[in-house]
């Protein structure tokens, strides 16, 4: 197999996330969750972005389930390691736990199988030994 | 504190946006645009007391380079709204007492050989960002959060999120955003400062060009390019005294920010137009309805449209039929971009720079100095960065 050439991330550098990568190396996928307001939280930070209490949320397995708020499909990515890959769908999903973040769709058709709002589920892409990519595909 | 009509644009320069300036430096082109505005405003260099620069651009370099000595000076971190940015803190300055006659200089070159910047682009595939992540602080741009998963060339990619939500939400047609790229070409015809001068589309031109990334069309998307453009403001009672006429600011609000990548907006079909905006008119006494033409941000044709409906030039969700029935044209009802803004114009250096177009094009139709393509109604203008 090729060597996989795209961006990775570093967990080991930044330790506050590198929870996140352990589960998805487990095929979970887990968000933070502010023990204080009991909100769900993207991106990790040491504090609550709500109530600003430091180091005192929790990592919190989720369904999984999501919508896809919005894509767009990509013909000229940014980093020319992707080139191979076009069209392929960079998203915005929200999860049922109300929070955002970019992925990608996979398993449907691009762009014909994409609409705005249709119910996504999490699936997890080992791009590498050391790393679990999460994706969303059509539920 | 209201600064309704305490500062007022006194002269302007703009170099002619073009694909590049081969052998310019970034500097050389700051000091030629600077010169030029200095000399419209009728003023010396050395009157100049004041400094305001775009992103990326420190002013202390600027201000060294051009052997100036501001007691007043800043460089804009807004991205799109450094320009517009730049008017509202240079405004809120002259009425403070800070400064008498302040420089605004922005733009610059795409050549690299002479120090200038290339867009995008990494180096080294696998290079994540500079900025730091998690534990190291906020940065949710160009991070382990959205570099694994390929982001688009340029800015290109949030637009195309924005407007595929917008098509969604409000229905908004491919031809209703087409319509906008028209307009805005219409008006650059006749602008030899723009990048796009005497070359018409049409919308099937518009429709027919290639998707950067579905559902944006290449002919909605700025072309990055070189150029540059200051403006000299100074107090009321200055400028008065100044050769040409003054174009007052009765109103300014921000700059409004309510989130930095696109993933992190919670609503991603409103703009923090919708925070400024009513603070500007609420200072200038008027309401959007009596603006009669607008000089808006335009990187992309959605963000023109989405910050005209939160300005409230019409109703939210209902610009596609607002530019379907409406001549945007210097021709038209209500003229928007009347140089072609940035999208017919071209795009000097990014975000930064880019908003030179739609501040010196309001103050030269409000001074008059439009040429073949003035305005008739060209007292009032909402502008946008
Ligand atoms: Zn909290």
């Amino acid at each position: 197999m090729a060597e996989y050439r795209k961006p990775l991330p570093r967990a080991e550098d930044y330790p506050l996330t590198e929870p996140f990568w352990e589960a998805t190396k487990r095929h979970e996928l887990v968000i933070p969750r502010c023990k204080r307001c009991n909100l769900y939280f993207w991106y990790p930070r040491q504090e609550c972005p709500n109530c600003y209490q430091r180091d005192q949320w929790e990592w919190t397995p989720v369904s999984g389930r999501a919508h896809l708020h919005t894509f767009t499909v990509v013909r000229q990515p940014q980093n020319p390691a992707f080139a191979d890959d076009v069209p392929y769908a960079y998203a915005i999903v929200q999860l049922e736990e109300g929070v955002r973040m970019i992925s990608n769709v996979v398993g449907c058709a691009i762009p014909d199988d994409l609409k705005v709002d249709m119910p996504l589920m999490a699936t997890f892409d080992d791009v590498t030994p050391e790393c679990t990519l999460v994706k969303f595909k059509p539920a | 504190m209201s600064i309704r009509g305490a500062a007022a644009i006194v002269g302007y320069h703009e170099i002619p946006t073009r694909r590049n300036y081969p052998g310019r430096s970034n500097w050389s082109m700051l000091a030629e645009a600077a010169n030029g505005a200095i000399r419209d405003a009728g003023l010396r260099k050395d009157q100049i007391d004041g400094l305001l620069c775009q992103e990326g651009f420190n002013s202390l370099t600027v201000a060294e380079y051009m052997q100036l000595s501001p007691k007043y000076t800043q460089s804009m971190t807004l991205h799109g709204a450094t320009a517009t940015g730049a008017v509202s803190a240079g405004a809120a300055a002259i009425a403070a007492g800070y400064a008498d006659y302040i420089l605004c200089v922005m733009g610059g070159t795409r050549d690299p050989e002479a120090g200038g910047q290339q867009p995008g682009g990494f180096r080294n595939p696998q290079q994540m960002s500079a900025q730091p992540r998690g534990g190291g602080g906020p940065a949710s741009r160009g991070t382990e959060w959205e570099s694994p998963y390929g982001p688009v060339v340029a800015a290109n990619g949030g637009y195309g999120l924005i407007k595929q939500r917008h098509m969604y939400e409000f229905g908004t047609t491919q031809e209703q955003f087409a319509k906008c790229s028209v307009d805005q070409r219409f008006n650059a015809l006749l602008d030899p400062n723009a990048a796009f001068s005497g070359q018409p589309i049409t919308i099937e031109d518009v429709l027919n060009s290639r998707f950067t990334n579905d559902p944006l069309h290449l002919l909605e998307c700025v072309m990055p390019c070189a150029g540059a453009g200051a403006w000299i403001m100074t107090s009321a009672e200055r400028a008065r005294a100044l050769p040409n006429k003054p174009v007052y600011v009765l109103g300014a609000g921000g700059p409004a920010t309510s989130h930095d990548t696109i993933f992190m907006e919670r609503n991603v079909t409103t703009s923090p137009v919708a925070l400024s905006a009513p603070v500007a008119l609420r200072m200038s006494g008027y309401n959007a309805r009596d603006m009669q033409f607008a000089e808006f941000y335009d990187c992309y044709t959605i963000l023109v449209m989405m910050c005209l409906e939160d300005a409230g030039i019409c109703p939210k969700g209902e610009i596609g039929p607002f530019y379907a029935s409406t001549d945007t044209t210097y021709k038209g009802g209500f003229p928007i971009n009347t140089n072609g803004g940035q999208i017919s114009g071209g795009q000097p250096v990014g975000g930064g720079g880019g908003g030179i177009k739609q501040v010196i094009e309001a103050a030269r139709q409000i001074m008059g100095r439009a040429g073949p393509r003035q305005i008739a109604k060209n007292d009032l203008c909402l502008v946008n960065g």
